[in-house]
């Protein structure tokens, strides 16, 4: 017996016709406009500024002459380069030991090691900066009054307010990207490759500076030229500790050239030098880092067991919690403390603690609440237009819907390579004169924050749509929908996920910006950056300390709800950077 | 008239050619395989039935209408297709259920007609208790057997497959050939099928069309082309074969130790080499000088190896110097290095260039 063929009515149908326009045309021409206004034009307006007379704009080398032209302006320049060097390095020591014990070892307190990674990586170098004020100033910092209380000394051994007071904060808060770059690597790193040497007769220790180590070296390396990049780009922490320090780096350099009156085409040329050093160490890294040959970094790695430290392991975590100590504990102690005294200086009595500071800021003061919402509302529109914009952008890539769509892909992580400081410098160019005039208003903030973020929006977005099988997509079309019907009911939906990490790792940062916000807030449009930078030049120590950390427990909510959706680790991967 | 009409299409990128001069019609309700080895332009072709990639040359045209050439391509939601893919392609946000209605739901059908479409064909696959099921929970089987509800409901004019069994394991892909073919018995949709694998394509096909490098070296219904393959490779790929090769000497054709009078061979004529093919089951095995009309040559057993369905011998001609592959009936025992008649009937012997 045969089975019937059921009776179906026939389905109505579309007439077959030869479709030439397709409207989602219009969608990628979009794309392209945006991303033109976005990255390139800030870039075109900041080259051309440079070799502009003020007000005529009349081709001249004048600025270039101005910006390198007094000895102190040059000095800054390699003051920068020996914070980055110094900064990178002390980065190093404090995350290579940490990574390998975490990835590689039975230390103890591994996961815990792991969340105060992260909760150095979540805290504002700024904040930071502030924190080691409290600890390490000169006399009143808590450091040197306990070394004084302890020997009775005159005077304390610290003074943050000096070169390596500044390289180590700023080591401090960036040795996560070294841990970040240095764990994945060392995750790679089979035990079959240790045990090969471990037979061979080479101990644990001998095997870990012959084997593991050289193999994670060019993650190492990676890692400290970001910390790098990131010690020469950074606004905040400088301008906190090297101005009473006196000296200059470049960041605190070209905020002088922007200060009154503006000379924007003299801080476009002086911009130069540091756009060069970070386009050039980018390149370095990304060689260094794909360099094929270890074959470690590349292949599955097979089967990792975690060495046994025996007794060592105690002064591994040791060691572990003494950085911890350094980034976390000490300076949300006194950060607290602070944030709740009437007085920092008067320490933790009883009779210190009080609630005004936060009701100061929260109710008083005239703009600090509002620069907490400005954070949140600009890093909340940046972050959904990044978004989507760059899932766009790696889709039109990953499925090449256009000839050369990879020149979009490049604008989109291009401004990787351009700091902060810098690329405030060209949108100041490019849309603060007329016709579009947006010095001083959100959008201006929006469409920096945008551009700052974008790389990390697109690293994600086309990490996510290699996953996915393109066959999905075109079972849609074969059964009669559009690309765009693709897009919306099956493509979005897929990577919902992703696109809500994305949003988290650029939404977070975007909350903390200040090298860009610095140079282009306007009275109405105060960020809590801006805000906490401001308290610190008036010395209000309390107050300040209540805003960081209100923005600090506002961003836990949302760190949790990236670790349940995306996992513990979604913000200490690797495509993070 | 052909339902579906391929014209000399060509797909070249750059300097290589993937697919060269292809010509196919196919008929209503016509089930048609295209067979050969990875990267013989099998799925490109298929591509190009489906509209996602143009012909560099030639054209495609349904039900006598123009919907591929180079100058331009109907898009693939406008061809009322269907394709299963490799990968299935099922998507996992949606239940079988509505992954089997969303090519109904696109056709804007109401709620209560797309509902019984779905149940019906989810019958006919045998899904229906697993409708509210996500994809993930299913097995390769099962979500194989979606990705056919949801191709064949929408009724396509052509249904295509891009080698869907090649992610199941060996039983459940021989047991999915039957239910591809089944499926085709009972709804009669012209389909074109790509796969690597001889016998799935001989299983589910009305005609096969070999190709390799790009060219279509054959077409023909399975049974012709496994007993009169036309060239080397259809010979070796479908199936296996003795390649013997002789040159005719007076009215005989001289093989490797044995000979064939040249009128009972096909083909045999002009100065050259000859190549012939000759299946293993094509060729009797006894221990006495066989009385048939066929060749009877003595030969010696120097190699077997036992398959459970068959034998596999190795046996070579007296005088000859290479072995033939003889496959007899499990029953059929010869000892390696006993002597042997082979029987050969002229007419198995299959010219080829």
């Amino acid at each position: 017996m045969s089975v019937t063929a059921p009776a179906i009515d026939a389905i109505p149908v579309r007439a077959v016709r030869t479709s030439r326009f397709d409207p989602s045309w219009l969608l990628w021409i979009a794309i392209i406009a945006v991303l033109l206004f976005l990255v390139v034009s800030p870039f075109v307006y900041l080259v051309i500024t440079s070799f502009q007379t003020e007000r005529t704009g009349d081709f001249t080398l004048s600025n270039y002459a101005t910006a390198y032209g007094r000895a102190r302006y040059v000095e800054a320049l390699f003051n920068s380069l020996k914070l980055g060097a110094v900064s990178a390095l002390l980065a190093g020591v404090f995350a290579v030991p940490l990574a390998w014990a975490v990835a590689r070892t039975n230390m103890p307190g591994r996961g815990l090691t792991r969340m105060l990674v992260l909760a150095t990586f979540i805290t504002p170098p700024y904040t930071g900066a502030v924190a080691w004020i409290l600890l390490a100033g000169p006399n009143a910092g808590w450091l040197n009054r306990f070394y004084m209380m302890a020997t009775g000394a005159e005077a304390g051994p610290f003074n943050i307010y000096s070169f390596t007071g500044l390289a180590v904060v700023i080591a401090l808060y960036s040795f996560p990207y070294i841990f970040i770059f240095t764990t994945a690597a060392l995750e790679l790193v089979s035990s079959e490759m240790e045990d090969a040497a471990n037979i061979l007769g080479a101990g644990p220790w001998r095997t870990m500076r012959k084997v593991t180590l050289p193999l994670a070296l060019p993650a190492i390396l990676g890692g400290m030229i970001i910390c790098f990049l990131e010690a020469i780009a950074l606004f905040g922490s400088p301008a906190m500790i090297a101005i009473p320090a006196r000296f200059n780096v470049v960041t605190t350099q070209l905020f002088q050239f922007f200060g009154n009156p503006v000379r924007v085409e003299v801080a476009a040329a002086y911009a130069m030098p540091l756009l060069g050093v970070t386009i050039l160490l980018v390149l370095v890294q990304r060689l260094i880092v794909r360099r094929k040959g270890f074959v470690a970094l590349t292949g599955k790695g097979g089967e990792r067991r975690p060495i046994l430290l025996g007794r060592w392991r105690w002064v591994v975590f040791g060691y572990a919690m003494f950085v911890a100590a350094l980034a976390v504990f000490l300076p949300y102690i006194f950060l607290i403390q602070s944030a709740f005294a009437k007085a920092w200086g008067r320490g933790f009595a009883l009779d210190n603690i009080t609630w005004a500071n936060f009701h100061f800021i929260l109710f008083e003061h005239a703009t600090a609440a509002q620069s907490v919402i400005n954070s949140f509302v600009y890093g909340g529109i940046s972050a959904t237009v990044a978004v989507f914009l760059t899932l766009g952008v790696a889709y039109i890539v990953a499925r090449r819907l256009i000839p050369f769509g990879g020149v979009l892909g490049f604008l989109c992580v291009a401004p990787f390579v351009i700091p902060g400081v810098v690329l405030a410098i060209g949108f100041y160019a490019a849309y603060a004169p007329p016709p579009l005039a947006l010095y001083g208003t959100a959008l201006i903030m929006i469409l920096a924050f945008t551009t700052r973020f974008l790389p990390v929006g697109y690293v994600n977005a086309s990490a996510a749509i290699n996953s996915l099988n393109p066959e999905m997509e075109e079972a849609v079309r074969v059964l009669g929908g559009s690309r765009l019907t693709a897009l919306r009911r099956v493509v979005a939906p897929l990577l919902k996920r992703n696109m809500m990490g994305a949003w988290l790792l650029i939404f977070i940062p975007a909350t903390r910006e200040l090298s860009a916000a610095i140079f282009l807030y306007g009275p109405n449009t105060k960020v809590a950056s801006v805000m906490i930078f401001d308290m610190s030049e008036e010395g209000n120590f309390e107050r300040l300390a209540a805003l960081a950390l209100v923005l600090q427990v506002l961003t836990l909510p949302l760190l949790w709800i990236g670790q349940k959706a995306l996992g513990r680790d979604f913000m200490l991967r690797r495509n993070v950077t | 008239m052909s339902k579906l009409v391929l014209k000399n299409v060509a797909k070249r990128y750059g300097a290589f050619e993937a697919v060269a001069d292809f010509s196919l019609e196919l008929a209503q309700g016509e089930f048609v395989s295209l067979l050969g080895p990875s990267g013989c332009g099998k799925t490109t072709t298929l591509r190009m039935i489906a509209g996602f990639m143009p012909p560099s040359g030639g054209t495609i045209e349904m039900d006598g209408k123009q919907i591929s050439s180079a100058s331009g391509v109907v898009p693939p939601e406008h061809r009322r297709m269907s394709m299963i893919f490799q990968s299935y392609a099922i998507w996992p946000n949606m239940t079988v259920g509505e992954n089997v209605g969303f090519g109904l739901q696109i056709r804007k059908l109401s709620r209560a007609e797309i509902d019984r479409r779905v149940d019906k064909i989810l019958d006919v696959v045998q899904m229906r208790n697993l409708k509210g099921r996500y994809p993930a929970e299913l097995s390769g089987g099962q979500q194989q057997r979606v990705a056919l509800a949801r191709a064949i409901v929408v009724e396509p004019e052509v249904l295509l497959l891009d080698e869907p069994l090649s992610n199941l394991d060996a039983n459940l892909r021989e047991e999915m050939r039957f239910e591809i073919r089944r499926l085709h018995d009972e709804f009669r949709i012209t389909t074109v099928y790509v796969t690597h694998d001889q016998s799935e394509a001989m299983v589910t096909s009305d005609r096969i069309v070999v190709m390799n490098k790009g060219k279509i070296e054959q077409i023909d219904a399975p049974h012709v082309l496994y007993g009169r393959p036309k060239s080397r490779f259809v010979a070796g790929f479908i199936g296996r074969t003795n390649f013997v090769e002789g040159a005719l000497q007076g009215s005989d054709v001289r093989f490797d130790g044995f000979g064939a009078p040249a009128s009972a061979l096909e083909g045999a004529s002009g100065g050259g080499k000859l190549l012939y093919s000759l299946r293993p089951q094509a060729i009797g095995l006894s221990t006495q000088k066989p009385g048939g009309s066929g060749l009877a040559i003595e030969a010696e057993i120097v190699d077997r190896s036992y398959l459970g369905e068959y034998w596999d011998y190795q046996v070579r001609p007296q005088g000859g110097t290479k072995p033939l592959r003889v496959s007899t009936a499990p029953t059929a025992v010869f000892e390696v290095g006993s002597r042997v008649w082979l029987e050969i009937a002229p007419s198995a012997m299959v010219r080829v260039e």
